[in-house]
C-alpha cells in the first residue's frame, strides 16, 4: 500500500464516519460540526486528485461562509431537538429499506464494471488547474457559467422579496430634512393674554 | 498578457440575441421599478410585457433558419426550440394580463412578481435551448427559484408558504434525483453534451449497460417529479391550492411547456438509442397518471385542486406521445403541450374572474348559475372545460386522438383503451362543473360565506372591481382560440411536426 493510498483511505473513512454523525447526533451544533468535517476531508481527497482549486474553494466556500452561517442560524433559531427527532424511529424501518435496496442497486451496477473506462493520464505538473480552469470557465463554458451567476441574482431577488417589509413608525434619521427645517416647523408664537391676578 | 487562449473562437451570440435581451430587459424592469410608486405599478407592469414582446419578436426574426449551434455545441435554435419559445412566451404574456387585477386586489401588486416571472422565461427559454445536461440542469434551476418565490409571494397566508415549502422540499429531492442520474450518464458516456451521448450510444449496446439503465430510470424520476407524473405527483394538488390562483395559473401553463422541451432534449435527443427502456417506464407513468388524475379529480370539491388533478392526468397524456418515440408522437405530444397550456391558462383566467373582491372563488359551488349572471364568462368557461374533457369541436379532442394515434402505431393498444376510458370518467366532472353553471340557481348566500370561510379582512374593505378591459378581451380571444383551433388544427399541427422533423 502506497503512502497515496494510504491518505486516500483515511480520508473517506473520515469522510463516512462524520457523514454518518451528521445524520445520527442528537445535537444540531455537533452535526453541523460533523458536516464541517467531512467537507474538509473531502476537499483533502480531491486535492489527492491534485484538483488543489476544487478542494480550497470547498473550504474556503462552504466550510468558512455557508457552515458559519448555518452555524449562527441554527444558534439563533430555538429549535427544539425533541420534535426534530419525532419519529425517526417510526420511520427508521422504510428508511433502511430504501436505502439497503439503493446500496444493493449501487454496488450491483458497480460490480458490473460499467465504469471501467481507461483512467484519464494526470496532466503534466507544469499546468496550474487554476490556470486550466480558468481558461475553461471563461470560454468554453462562459454561458453556464453567465447563467449560474443570473441564478444567484434570482436567489437574491427572491430572498428581498420574501423578507423585506417596509415598517411603518421606524424613528430613523433623515439628515437632510433636519438640515432643511424651518424655524416655522419647530417654534410657534402663541399669544396669549396675561393671567389677571386673583 | 493574452486575453483569450490559443484556439478558443469568440461564440456566435447571434442565436442567443433573445435571451440576452431578456436578461438585461428584466434587469431593466428590476431597476426602473424601484422609483415606480406603488400607485404607478401600471408602468412596471407595462415594460415586463414590453420586454416579453419584444423577446417573442426577437425570436421569430430568424424563423425557418437551419438548425445553429453556438457556445461550444451547448446551445442550439432549431425550430423547435422557437416554436416552443415563442408558445411560452405569448403565454406568460397572457399569464401577466390575467394576474393583474388579482394581484392588485390582494396588495400583491409588486415589481418583484414581474421580474421574477421575466427570470423564470428566462431559465424556461434556456432549457428549451439546452444541448448539455448542464444547461438543462442550470436552466430548471433558474425556473425553479423564480417559481418557489412566487408561490410563496402572499408571504403573510399560511397555506402558500406551506405550499412553498412543499415545492421547495419535493422539487429539490427532484433536482437531486435528475443530478444523480446525470451524473452516472455522464460518468459512462464521458460527456454532458447531448450529442456525444447520442453517438457513444449509437455505438455502444446500451440496454445491457446497467448503469446506464440506472442513470435512466433516476433521470426519469426527476423528470416526473417536475412533470407531476404519477407516482411523482405528490405536490401538485397542495401547491396549486396553496399558491395564489394567479401563480397557479403560471405554474400550470408555460414550465409545463418548458418540461415538455426538457424530456424531448434529454430523452429523444440524448438517450435516443434506449427508447426501449424509457418506453416501458414512460408508459407505466402515463397510464397510472391517466388513471388516478381522473378519477381522484371526481372527489374534488376545490376547482383548484380539481385542475390540479386534471393537469396529471393531462401529463399522462403528454408523455403518452413521447413514449411512442416516433416523430408524429412527439409533434403531437408538442400541440397537445402547447393547446394545453392556452386551455389551463383560459380556465385559471375563469377563477380569478370569479374572486373579486379580495375573496377567492375555488369552490366548485362558486360556479352555480354562472350562466345566468355572466353568460359570456360562463359560455368561455363551458369551452375550456369541453376543451379539457376533449370534447369536439374544440382542440381537445383533436389533441387527445392525435396522441392516442400516436400510442396505436406502435401497438401499445392496451395504453390506448386506458386513456379513452379514463378520458371518459374524467368528462365526469367537468360536465359536472358545466351543470352547476348552466342548471343551478345562483347561490344567493356564496358572498358571506366565502368571506366568512377565507376569514380576509379585505374582502370587507375593498370596493367592487369589475375587469379591465384587456382581461375580457384576451379572455374572448383564449376561448375563441380554443374552438378555432379545434375546428382547423392543421395550421398548429403541421407546425410542430415540421418543428420536430427539422429538429430531430
Amino acid at each position: 500500500m502506497t503512502f497515496q493510498l494510504f491518505v486516500f483511505f483515511l480520508f473517506s473513512a473520515v469522510t463516512l464516519l462524520s457523514a454518518v454523525a451528521v445524520v445520527t447526533m442528537r445535537n444540531p451544533i455537533y452535526a453541523a460540526l460533523f458536516l464541517i468535517l467531512a467537507f474538509f476531508s473531502s476537499a483533502a481527497t480531491w486535492v489527492l486528485l491534485e484538483a488543489e482549486f476544487l478542494g480550497v474553494v470547498l473550504v474556503l466556500v462552504y466550510v468558512g461562509a455557508v457552515m458559519v452561517l448555518f452555524l449562527f442560524v441554527i444558534m439563533m433559531l430555538d429549535i427544539q431537538i425533541d420534535t426534530l427527532r419525532e419519529g425517526f424511529i417510526r420511520y427508521l424501518p422504510v428508511g433502511l429499506m430504501v436505502a439497503i435496496a439503493m446500496a444493493v442497486e449501487l454496488i450491483l451496477v458497480m460490480k458490473s464494471g460499467v465504469f471501467n473506462r481507461d483512467i484519464p493520464e494526470p496532466s503534466p505538473l507544469s499546468v496550474s488547474n487554476t490556470e486550466s480552469l480558468g481558461e475553461v470557465l471563461y470560454t468554453e463554458y462562459v454561458f453556464p457559467f453567465e447563467i449560474a451567476a443570473i441564478i444567484l441574482v434570482v436567489a437574491i431577488i427572491a430572498a428581498i422579496v420574501l423578507t423585506h417589509r417596509r415598517r411603518k413608525g421606524v424613528k430613523k434619521q433623515d439628515p437632510s430634512k433636519q438640515v432643511r427645517v424651518r424655524r416655522e416647523d419647530r417654534v410657534r408664537l402663541v399669544k396669549m393674554k396675561s393671567e389677571e391676578k386673583q | 498578457m493574452q486575453l483569450i487562449p490559443m484556439g478558443f473562437e469568440v461564440p456566435n451570440f447571434t442565436p442567443a440575441i433573445p435571451e440576452i435581451f431578456l436578461l438585461a430587459g428584466a434587469c431593466f424592469v428590476l431597476l426602473a421599478d424601484l422609483f415606480v410608486s406603488d400607485k404607478n405599478r401600471f408602468i412596471t407592469y407595462l415594460m415586463a410585457q414590453v420586454v416579453l414582446l419584444i423577446t417573442a419578436g426577437l425570436v421569430l426574426t430568424n424563423f425557418g433558419s437551419e438548425t445553429i449551434t453556438t457556445f461550444s455545441d451547448m446551445f442550439v435554435l432549431d425550430p423547435m426550440a422557437q416554436v416552443l419559445k415563442v408558445a411560452l412566451i405569448l403565454v406568460t404574456v397572457g399569464v401577466f394580463v390575467y394576474s393583474r387585477d388579482y394581484l392588485r386586489d390582494r396588495h400583491m401588486y409588486r415589481g418583484e412578481y414581474f421580474t421574477l416571472g421575466l427570470f423564470a422565461v428566462l431559465g424556461m427559454m434556456i432549457m428549451v435551448s439546452a444541448q448539455t445536461m448542464l444547461l438543462i440542469y442550470l436552466g430548471l434551476e433558474l425556473l425553479s427559484l423564480a417559481m418557489y418565490a412566487l408561490v410563496a409571494f402572499k408571504r403573510d397566508d399560511g397555506r402558500a408558504s406551506e405550499a412553498a415549502m412543499k415545492y421547495f422540499v419535493l422539487g429539490a429531492i427532484a433536482s437531486g434525483m435528475l443530478l444523480y442520474g446525470m451524473s452516472f450518464i455522464y460518468g459512462i458516456t464521458g460527456s454532458l453534451h447531448l450529442a456525444h451521448i447520442s453517438s457513444y450510444m449509437s455505438s455502444n449496446p446500451v440496454m445491457q449497460n446497467v448503469g446506464l439503465l440506472l442513470g435512466l430510470a433516476f433521470v426519469i424520476v426527476g423528470l416526473g417529479f417536475k412533470l407531476g407524473a404519477v407516482p411523482f405527483h405528490m405536490w401538485v394538488p397542495d401547491v396549486y391550492d396553496g399558491a395564489p390562483t394567479s401563480v397557479t395559473m403560471f405554474l400550470g401553463t408555460a414550465p409545463k411547456i418548458a418540461a415538455f422541451a426538457m424530456i424531448i432534449r434529454l430523452l429523444a435527443e440524448g438517450l435516443g438509442d434506449m427508447v426501449q427502456g424509457w418506453q416501458q417506464i414512460l408508459a407505466i407513468l402515463a397510464a397510472l397518471s391517466v388513471v388516478l388524475g381522473n378519477i381522484i379529480a371526481i372527489a374534488q370539491t376545490n376547482i383548484k385542486r380539481m385542475l390540479a388533478y386534471s393537469t396529471i392526468s393531462h401529463m399522462g397524456f403528454v408523455l403518452m406521445g413521447i413514449l411512442a418515440g416516433t416523430q408524429t408522437g412527439y409533434a403531437a405530444s408538442m400541440f397537445y403541450i402547447i393547446t394545453y397550456a392556452i386551455i389551463s391558462m383560459g380556465g385559471f383566467a375563469v377563477i380569478i374572474y370569479l374572486s373579486k373582491n379580495g375573496k377567492e372563488a375555488d369552490q366548485l359551488d362558486d360556479l352555480k348559475g354562472l350562466s345566468s349572471t355572466h353568460p359570456w364568462v360562463a359560455f368561455m368557461m363551458m369551452l375550456f372545460l369541453f376543451a379539457m374533457a376533449g370534447v369536439p369541436p374544440t382542440v381537445g379532442f383533436y389533441a387527445k386522438l392525435s396522441v392516442i394515434t400516436a400510442v396505436v402505431d406502435v401497438n401499445l393498444i392496451w395504453l390506448a383503451v386506458l386513456a379513452v376510458v379514463m378520458s371518459v370518467i374524467g368528462a365526469y366532472y367537468y360536465l359536472r362543473a358545466i351543470k352547476l353553471m348552466y342548471f343551478d340557481k345562483p347561490n344567493e348566500a356564496r358572498n358571506i360565506e366565502t368571506t366568512f370561510r377565507n376569514n380576509e379582512v379585505e374582502a370587507y374593505s375593498t370596493s367592487v372591481v369589475n375587469s379591465s378591459l384587456d382581461f375580457t378581451v384576451l379572455l374572448s380571444i383564449n376561448g375563441l382560440a380554443v374552438l378555432l383551433l379545434g375546428i382547423l388544427p392543421g395550421a398548429l399541427m403541421s407546425l410542430c411536426l415540421y418543428a420536430i422533423q427539422a429538429s430531430l
